[in-house]
């Protein structure tokens, strides 16, 4: 509790000095402008969180600078102001003031759930237009200026929930992390959804955030007569909890959520007690897909390394707001843009989708699966 | 079936708590002050481990020797220098003074680790050659029998050392009276270093089987395990070097238990609440009373 306590103090501290350097990207750009149009985005650059938010902010540069060199959107030209969050739900809704005060005519963010929600509590009242690329709590898309790119955390527990039932397995053992609303998110909608398919849960275990040892609950699942292991969590436990299920010489297929991503860096490429793994993304950067494989080498190309899903929903809420746009003929107006979401249909990198009046992307499942070292992507 | 399975679960959790406990014990018993940056030394050594582990090119065995040797010289080392730096000024100062210290110590290591690591959990491969026991439904991995046997030995050797050699007289001496040792001649400073070289020496073991058997360290990898040790070298009587085997593998066994039957959000409230009653019914732990440095 005491480091907890140390450790926020110290993060205070940090967070202090760097709000002194920030904002100094600010545009004088002429006043209302209509030449160009300003894109806000919010997402966390320094702190715990920073990969994400400097990847979504990779992504949506890459996206702005293509379509700007290809003419630009109804014969305006897109920028981008983005402002540095910490992943801290004040410093987002401050962030959000200082793009206001710029003039942005289209927020994109917060990166992360919980300043997503921050934000669009302030945003509602200026009826902007937020998109999210990957805040993905039911909650982020609960105002009516609000949408998003990713799945939601329930929605991704029912999809695994029935890809795994396709697979012809129905006796699913499920671990998750009770301290973490993601994992628990996508743990309650599995399991609801599972038995509501027919299958059977049977073993349903937990642990709490900074466990290493998942022995315990693999024993009971070993004897439980599970025919598949799902984990809902991000890839640090799923690394201990397949070589743990090795040595104790489980042999279960499994499955898992978006959280995966990153599972092979970890255990530093040597994916044997992984193997076969499969896990819903919404992006694999070695997708054959020539529309991916461009972004790939784009992405490489400017910032040398390959991108991973939050620069994909950076990419693709970019272009949401180019299509938005040429729905609407050109108009900036906050009600016009809003109103033109629901009608796009966005062919992007993490799926074609459409939006419905709630926010809500519709777009088909992709899996990924681990084999010989590498993610390769199945649909 | 399912039973012995977590019992064999606990006792291989136990054995790695049992053997950072008996670090804490050694340096407690004879120096007589927690050395709380003891799991964090853990953390370190699991860090050169991996580091050392990367230059390879060597033949298998070498492979192996080498990052040990080196890991266990870095903790060595580290520990000797905590000692000289951050404890000997305060070798006459209140114990809480030092104890702050110690966590002083402990944070430190760790804002060092992430600042040169980041915050990722950093895979280390394991060192023993893979092997396992499997009797029906019951497995038995090469680490956790490893990790039991190189404690027991290590429990063996440290009650020898301490009541058969001249050294751990000496140490048994400054651990009753500095100053009297003093007198008799003993070099209470070089007997202190010693006892901490040997703390940090055990704790470079218990690093190298603690990543063996999880595969990972990251800069807080060391704080939990620590603490956890700490709770069971006082459940077993601090000071007391078999009383630290005991209480880890005790710990190890009802946290095991206490995740399988009763409830895994509940395994950690319950192992203290243990603590707590047994420091209730016996103050001085399972084997308090004989502690050597009564003797």
């Amino acid at each position: 509790m005491l480091k907890r306590f140390l450790a926020l103090a110290m993060a205070g501290t940090m967070a202090l000095t760097m709000v002194g350097c920030g904002g100094s990207g600010a545009n004088e750009s002429a006043e209302g402008g209509s030449d160009v149009i300003k894109i806000g985005g919010i997402g966390p650059l320094t702190g715990d969180a920073a990969s994400y938010g400097v990847s979504t902010k990779n992504g949506a540069e890459i996206a702005v600078e293509e379509i700007n060199a290809a003419g630009g959107v109804e014969g305006m030209q897109m920028e981008l102001l983005f402002e540095d969050d910490e992943c801290d739900e004040q410093k987002s809704v401050n962030a959000y003031s200082t793009l206001m005060d710029q003039g942005i005519n289209v927020l994109v963010g917060s990166v992360t759930s919980a300043c997503s929600i921050a934000v669009s509590g302030e945003s509602q009242k200026d009826g902007i237009l937020q998109i999210t690329p990957s805040g993905s709590a039911k909650e982020c898309t609960a105002t009516p200026n609000a949408f998003r790119i990713c799945f939601t955390d329930p929605l991704q527990g029912q999809v695994m929930a029935e890809y795994i039932q396709q697979q012809g397995l129905s006796k699913a053992a499920v671990i998750y992390n009770n301290g973490d609303e993601y994992s628990k998110g996508i743990h309650d909608a599995f399991v609801e959804k599972f038995a509501e398919l027919g299958g059977q849960i049977v073993a349903d275990e937990s642990f709490t955030t900074g466990d290493v040892d998942f022995k315990t609950q693999l024993t009971k699942i070993k004897s439980s007569g599970a025919d598949c292991l799902f984990l809902p969590f991000y890839y640090t436990e799923v690394a201990y909890v397949s070589e743990q299920a090795a040595s104790l010489g489980l042999g279960l297929p499994m499955f898992g959520c978006d959280g995966w991503d990153g599972v092979i860096k970890q255990l530093n490429g040597d994916t044997t007690n992984i193997e076969g793994g499969t896990f819903l993304t919404p992006f694999v950067p070695t997708d054959s897909d020539e529309k991916i494989q461009a972004f790939v080498s784009a992405y490489n190309e400017k910032f040398g390394a390959d991108p991973d899903q939050f620069a994909a929903d950076g990419y693709d809420a970019i272009y949401a707001i180019k299509l938005a746009v040429e729905q609407t003929g050109g108009d900036l107006s906050n009600d016009a843009l809003i109103d033109a979401m629901t009608k796009i249909t966005l062919n992007g990198l993490t799926g074609d989708m459409t939006f419905d009046e709630n926010g809500e992307p519709n777009k088909s499942a992709k899996v990924a699966v681990i084999e010989n070292g590498a993610y390769t992507a199945k649909n | 079936m399912d039973f012995i399975q977590q019992f064999i679960n606990g006792l291989s959790l136990g054995s790695i708590y049992a053997l950072i406990a008996l670090g804490y014990t050694m340096v407690y018993g004879i120096a007589k002050m927690l050395n709380f940056a003891h799991g964090d030394v853990i953390m370190v050594g699991a860090y050169v481990l991996s580091v050392a582990a990367v230059h390879m090119g060597l033949s298998p065995l070498m492979s192996i020797l080498i990052p040990v040797a080196v890991c266990m010289l870095a903790c060595t080392v580290l520990g000797v220098t905590i000692e000289k730096i951050a404890y000997k000024p305060l070798r006459n100062a209140s114990p809480l003074a030092v104890l702050i210290t110690a966590i002083g110590v402990s944070y430190f290591l760790q804002s060092v680790a992430l600042l040169i690591f980041g915050s990722n959990q950093r895979k280390v491969n394991s060192v023993i050659p893979k092997f396992s026991v499997s009797l029906g439904e019951i497995h038995l991995s090469g680490e956790a029998i490893t990790t039991l046997v190189v404690t027991v030995i290590i429990m063996i050797c440290l009650v020898l050392f301490i009541n058969f050699t001249k050294v751990g007289k000496a140490m048994r001496a400054v651990s009753e009276d500095k100053g009297a040792a003093q007198l008799m001649g003993v070099s209470v400073n070089t007997t202190i270093s010693l006892t901490f070289a040997i703390g940090s020496f055990l704790a470079a073991i218990a690093s190298i089987l603690f990543v063996s058997s999880y595969g990972f360290v990251g800069p807080y990898s060391g704080a939990m395990p620590g603490i956890k040790a700490f709770v069971a070298a006082v459940l077993g009587g601090i000071g007391s070097i078999p009383g630290a085997m005991l209480g880890g593998i005790i710990l190890g066994i009802i946290e095991s238990m206490a995740k399988a039957y009763i409830s895994t959000e509940l395994a950690d409230a319950i192992v203290f609440s243990v603590l707590i009653i047994v420091l209730l019914v016996k103050p001085t732990g399972f084997l308090g009373r004989k502690t050597i440095t009564k003797v």
